[in-house]
């Protein structure tokens, strides 16, 4: 047996499984998508359906201000806590990291006791000011439920990344005069940037995408899984939510390989 | 150049230690005066305390209460790194991966304000001072390790720093690469006459570059000196070691001869010592006649270095004797040979027991 039979034949499983349980859904999922009653321009309607589009636009802003407020605290929590050391610092990490084990339906639960009709924050504000605070079913209760379970995700990323960084770098930025603000903006986040990309592309499509979350509090927020789950078990139109799922599908693809590309000079400097 | 040149501080370094949290002490109290201009090395074994003492004149550690740094006459113990103007080169030359070349070069003058033409203007001056032209718009990562070690010592000196501040630059780079660089950063530091730190384990470099050597071990100054008086005059057995090659003799002294096991060698004054040590260069050891010698010994081992034969001796003293010869004498393993060496060239050191 040649080498190169060998390799194909250990390459051989993988194949079959890709093919299988991979392209062979996703292309049914296409077809699907095409053979409704509107043809092709199930596709078109995605776009053009006005509750299709506002949601479309909901979920991708929703996922994007969850990606952006995501990094900003767990990269100053991540560079705090890689470089000091204090007692009570490991299980504040494990603290930190604890909402990796919950599924979206256990997270949307924590926001309804923390900010729901029953919530801590409404019992709060009504026995300060008399008025009740309830956002746990508003668009900000979502974005909430989704930092708690986008931080652990990127903070671990950041931690490793900071272990990482150069000291000396630091050093040399200072002795030149720089400071601290300075040593950041100049050093330290530039060096990050790809643990950024990496850390924030994951933390984006898990909240395109989050199920769970969404449909224990949805009330009158729709996001796009919300749809397609309305879609396909309510109005039992396969063929619109088997085209937003590919919508959503390319959204989250198209987005990460934008930010991949921007950060192509910053990822390639800091190899 | 004359733009760069000659500013430098007198550095005045006054009982500064270093006890870490965990209680291991890195530096035991030490005082110690660079000159303006001047270049120090500080030369010692790793673990000898050589770059906390640069980090504490850098500013990147406190050194214990009690210790002061001076730059001058300014009290320089409470001032941050940032603003000390300290120019510092790295092992790990810190570049900045996200910056070119010249970026490099002008980050510390964009930091202080200096406008985008006269910041050109030094970035170029730089850049021909440590010879550099044509890298000016490459990535860092496309430079080899010895024009990073330039361009890293570009972005020191411009600057225009009080104290020059260099943790083993050379110590990344391979040998033949090492020993180009020295000679050009030996000429170098001598037209800018900055004040220097040049920290290093190698004492070839510390012998060629500095104008005066502190040589460090286990957390304390051993000695402190020029070059010469460091390989000539050593004042432990460490600095004779850790300098050169040196062999170390032990024998009583009688009157002025030192006693050994082959014979007897002449002493520049007399005295009278049971158990003397003494220290002998390799160079300084002559192959005589074995009829006129004092000290005689066998030829154990020959080896052909080049420019002189290394050859090894037993029987002179205690130990095997280790003998630099001029490479066109003739001596071959099994021998007897005569050994002289000048009164002057044998340096008595004190007992370490």
């Amino acid at each position: 047996m040649s080498h190169r039979t060998f390799v194909w034949i250990c390459l051989l499983p993988l194949v079959v499984v890709t093919i299988a349980f991979f392209l062979l859904p996703i292309a049914q999922l296409v077809v699907v998508g095409a053979t409704g009653p509107r043809g092709l321009s199930a596709y078109l309607a995605i776009l053009t359906e006005p509750r299709y589009r506002a949601t479309m636009i909901n979920t991708v802003v929703l996922a994007a201000a969850t990606t952006i407020a995501t990094l900003v605290i767990a990269t100053i929590a991540g560079l705090f806590l890689q470089r000091h050391r204090f007692p009570g610092r490991a299980v504040l990490i494990a603290m930190l990291t604890f909402p990796l084990a919950f599924p979206g339906v256990v997270v949307g639960f924590l926001i309804i006791l923390l900010a729901g009709r029953q919530g801590l924050i409404g019992a709060i504000s009504n026995a300060v000011s008399g008025e009740k605070i309830v956002f746990a079913y508003s668009i900000f209760g979502l974005f909430l439920g989704y930092l708690y379970f986008s931080i652990p995700r990127v903070i671990l990323t950041i931690m490793a990344a900071v272990q990482k960084l150069d000291v000396g770098l630091e050093e040399a930025a200072r002795s030149l005069g720089a400071s601290p603000w300075a040593v950041q903006r100049d050093v330290v986040l530039p060096a990050l940037g790809p643990a950024f990309v990496a850390s924030g592309a994951i933390a984006f499509a898990t909240a395109m995408g989050a199920f769970g979350t969404a449909f224990t509090l949805a009330t009158n927020i729709d996001v796009l899984p919300m749809l397609i789950y309305t879609e396909f078990t309510l109005a039992a139109n396969f063929s619109i939510s088997a085209a937003l799922s590919i919508g959503l599908g390319v959204i989250a693809w198209a987005i990460l390989a934008l930010a991949r590309s921007f950060s192509g000079g910053a990822v390639a400097a800091a190899g | 150049m004359s733009a760069i040149a000659g500013h430098g501080a007198a550095v005045h370094i006054e009982r500064c230690g270093k006890t870490f949290p965990d209680g291991t002490q890195a530096l035991a109290p030490a005082s110690l005066d660079i000159v303006s201009g001047e270049t120090l090395v500080l030369l010692g074994p790793s673990g000898c305390g050589k770059t906390t003492m640069l980090r504490i004149i850098a500013g990147l550690e406190q050194p214990d209460a009690g210790g002061r740094v001076l730059f001058d006459t300014n009290d320089m113990t409470p001032v941050p790194i940032e603003q000390r103007n300290v120019g510092m080169v790295f092992q790990s030359y810190a570049l900045f991966p996200n910056m070119s070349v010249s970026d490099n070069i002008g980050y510390g003058l964009k930091i202080r304000g200096i406008d985008a033409k006269a910041r050109a203007a030094r970035i170029k001056e730089m850049v021909a001072l440590t010879n550099i032209g044509g890298l000016e718009d490459r990535r860092i990562d496309q430079l080899s390790g010895g024009q990073r070690q330039r361009v890293a010592l570009a972005r020191a000196v411009a600057i225009r720093p009080r104290v020059l501040l260099l943790d083993e630059p050379l110590t990344a780079l391979d040998a033949s690469l090492r020993d180009r660089l020295r000679g050009e950063l030996n000429r170098l530091l001598r037209s800018l006459g900055i004040t220097t730190i040049y920290v290093t384990h190698d004492q070839a470099e510390a012998m060629e570059l500095g104008d005066r050597i502190v040589v460090m071990r286990k957390g304390a100054i051993a000695q402190i000196g020029t070059p010469r008086e460091i390989y000539f005059t050593p004042q432990s057995r460490f600095v004779a070691e850790f300098v050169g090659a040196a062999n170390i003799v032990e024998g009583p002294v009688i009157g002025r001869r030192l006693m050994l096991t082959g014979g007897s060698l002449a002493l520049q004054e007399a005295a009278d010592i049971a158990a003397a040590v003494a220290m002998i260069r390799p160079e300084t050891i002559r192959i005589v006649g074995q009829g006129d010698a004092s000290l005689t010994g066998i030829i154990d081992s020959v080896s052909f270095i080049g420019d002189r034969l290394r050859l090894v001796v037993t029987g002179a003293a205690e130990k095997p004797l280790v003998v630099d010869a001029p490479n066109t004498i003739v001596a071959g393993i099994g021998d007897h040979v005569g050994l002289s060496v000048a009164p002057e060239a044998i340096r008595l050191l004190p007992r370490e027991d």
